[in-house]
């Protein structure tokens, strides 16, 4: 672990130094900035992001790709005025914390001349942005309620958890919605449960204690996964078919790709986004592919023929 | 009160008359909240709901046990959520490391690193306060953001899972029973007996409620509050090392949204439980009847069906209050 991290931080300091011979050598600059690792979500875009730098950094000689993780919106204004302050960027790739507060400072940046790729969260004035590139919340909650009519031959009791209430949330929760209506599924019950494993435990615990007849829970979110599995496990409770989540945390692709039968697929709303926006962006740098637009990644079913695709063993999430 | 100081007499009597309704407080408003949550929904009642939701409490109780010894010695500390969160990780790394040489034993021996690792922890809050002479509030705020920055380094922001091999021995230390009763629940009444028993029947507990009460006048008596006030914080530490305990079987795993805003569930449990949070008394088995009570609360909201997912935190935060006013004017 800690050689790891000392590799990491000569790695930092080696890229720092490299980047101060890019202006020299008349090299492609793209600054990456994004969230830190602060929930397993953020953790796989950081381990994304660098895996992208590092990759292209060693095909193409002529592009520098700089990363850079700030814990808060105020810090990522900050880090975006550091990147471009000392050097002309040729491009930024930006997730950014909250729309409000990094709408301004992105937009600065692109009257420098920059190309502005935003992933993720817009920023508030579309106008910035020259490509846009997120996943398909929406399709998140559709697809797996669409497998759960399917498996469930229309016909059943669901009881749903969802997140913290934000457009995220609402977006999974209404496409989960509108994926069953005309079936015979129905939702027993839904609360919140903050995208936690600790409490998404005890809301299950306590679904189970209320209601004697569950045929699948759906989690719309991994780390609340966790939770609802182990406490149907406690609970030894046997008529519920499928635990299902979202988000394509590596120990529910695991379980997909061991034919798990409990969690037999996932959807994706993969941290990995940060990875195709930073390769877009390099190919409109030096290969000169036209890329402005919107790209949504559509979040297919997860199942065991495609699930390697999704799979990262050595992200943290 | 001011009256009462000028009347020594009066303050004697008032505290005989006070202590039995005062200490019962809490209990009666559990009483209460059983009695709604069985019209509500008679599930609620039965063995398995009131077993799971008892056992959940633990965590909350065995740290605001600890919680109750800093309060009632005239601190505070944030950052025991945290704290929680980086001994679970240190744990679980431990562990992890120790097996290929020692297998199952690395279980006690992670163990016993924990329990260090708490004491070191209330030691640093601890001597932060007392010698650094920094408010409580600020300096277990800093420890609260040092603790939790740790965690989410550790664990690259993901999650730090158990090793497999430990997983299912060491499952029952959360999910095994004695007796039928869960093992957590039985731990969180030994740290609890063990707290009453410290803070009742020793010198050291009597110090800490003087030491609260009036700084100066302890002071003059002769009681050092620096070693008073460290010793509290190192209790918190060990306590909060016995709570990541029980807590690590439970998912198996640390991550950076481990025991986040446990800080305030555990100063909710202490207040509840009649400690003021002033400093001067300290009532350990109210704050666990506290700790209860904040888990019985979230358990109703979710077994009860006429409120919306929007407002349950709002409805908790009233009968909280509710509580706390039973507790009042039951007096």
């Amino acid at each position: 672990m800690t050689k790891t991290k000392w590799a990491v931080t000569a790695a930092t300091l080696g890229a720092l130094l490299l980047a101060g011979n890019a202006i020299a050598a008349d090299k492609k600059v793209v600054a990456v900035s994004i969230p830190a690792a602060d929930h397993g979500w953020t953790s796989g875009i950081v381990y994304h992001a660098q895996a992208a730098a590092k990759e292209i950094n060693a095909a193409f000689p002529n592009v520098e790709v700089v990363v850079k993780t700030s814990p808060s919106a105020a810090a990522q204004v900050s880090a975006l005025e550091d990147l471009s302050a000392g050097r002309k960027l040729d491009a930024l790739v930006i997730l950014p914390h909250t729309s409000e507060e990094l709408t301004m400072p992105v937009k600065a940046v692109k009257e420098g001349g920059t190309f502005i790729t935003v992933v993720d969260r817009g920023l508030n004035d579309p106008a910035i942005q020259d490509l846009y590139l997120a996943g398909d919340n929406i399709a998140v909650g559709k697809n797996t309620a669409k497998f759960l009519v399917d498996k469930l031959g229309g016909k059943g009791n669901l009881v749903v958890l969802r997140g913290i209430p934000t457009v995220i949330d609402d977006e999974r929760i209404q496409g989960f919605k509108d994926g069953i209506a005309g079936s015979d599924l129905k939702i027993l019950d839904i609360q919140y449960a903050n995208w936690n494993s600790d409490d998404a435990f005890k809301l299950m615990q306590d679904y189970l204690a209320k209601y004697p007849q569950i045929d699948a829970v759906w989690a719309n979110d991994d780390d609340m996964l966790l939770g609802v599995l182990e406490a149907i496990k406690q609970s030894s409770r046997t008529e519920i078919k499928y635990a299902l989540g979202g988000n394509g945390m590596k120990e529910i692709i695991k379980k997909v790709i061991d034919g798990d039968a409990m969690t037999p697929v996932e959807t994706p709303y993969p941290p990995s986004m940060i990875k195709t926006a930073i390769y877009m962006t390099v190919a409109n740098l030096i290969g000169q592919a036209p890329i402005r637009g919107v790209v949504k990644l559509d979040a297919p079913l997860i199942t065991k023929d495609n699930a390697a695709e999704y799979y990262f063993p050595d992200s943290p999430f | 009160m001011s009256v009462a100081t000028t009347e020594p007499g009066r303050l004697e009597r008032d505290r005989d008359f006070n202590f039995n309704w005062a200490a019962a407080g809490p209990f009666l408003a559990l009483l209460v909240l059983l009695a709604i949550g069985f019209v509500i929904n008679p599930d609620f009642l039965s063995a398995t709901n009131l077993s799971n939701v008892i056992t959940r409490s633990a965590f909350i109780a065995i740290i605001a046990v600890g919680a109750t010894f800093v309060i009632s010695s005239g601190g505070l500390d944030l950052s025991v959520g945290s704290m929680a969160a980086f001994i679970t990780g240190i744990t679980i790394m431990c562990m992890n490391m120790m097996v290929p040489n020692v297998g199952l034993w690395s279980i006690p021996a992670g163990m016993a690193i924990a329990v260090l690792a708490g004491i070191a922890c209330g030691l640093v809050n601890g001597v932060i306060v007392t010698v650094g002479k920094i408010e409580p509030f600020i300096a277990t705020l800093g420890t609260m953001g040092i603790f939790r920055a740790l965690i989410t380094y550790m664990s690259d922001g993901g999650t730090i899972p158990i090793d497999r091999t430990l997983r299912e021995a060491y499952r029952p230390v959360y999910f095994g029973t004695v007796a039928g009763i869960p093992l957590p629940i039985l731990i969180s009444l030994a740290v609890a007996a063990l707290g009453a028993f410290i803070l009742y029947k020793t010198k050291y507990g009597r110090q800490c409620a003087a030491a609260g009460a009036n700084e100066d006048v302890a002071r003059y008596s002769g009681i050092s509050i620096i070693r008073t006030r460290t010793i509290a914080y190192v209790i918190q530490g060990a306590c909060v090392a016995i709570a990541a305990i029980c807590y690590v079987p439970r998912l198996g795993a640390a991550t950076p949204t481990t025991g986040v805003l446990w800080e305030l569930q555990v100063i909710t449990a202490v207040v509840i439980g009649g400690t003021a949070l002033r400093g001067g008394k300290g009532r350990i088995w109210g704050t666990v009847a506290g700790a209860v009570i904040l888990e019985l609360i979230a358990n109703l909201m979710v077994l009860s069906d006429f409120v919306s997912e929007y407002l349950v935190a709002a409805v908790q935060g009233v009968i909280i209050i509710i509580a706390m006013l039973i507790q009042r004017f039951s007096k």
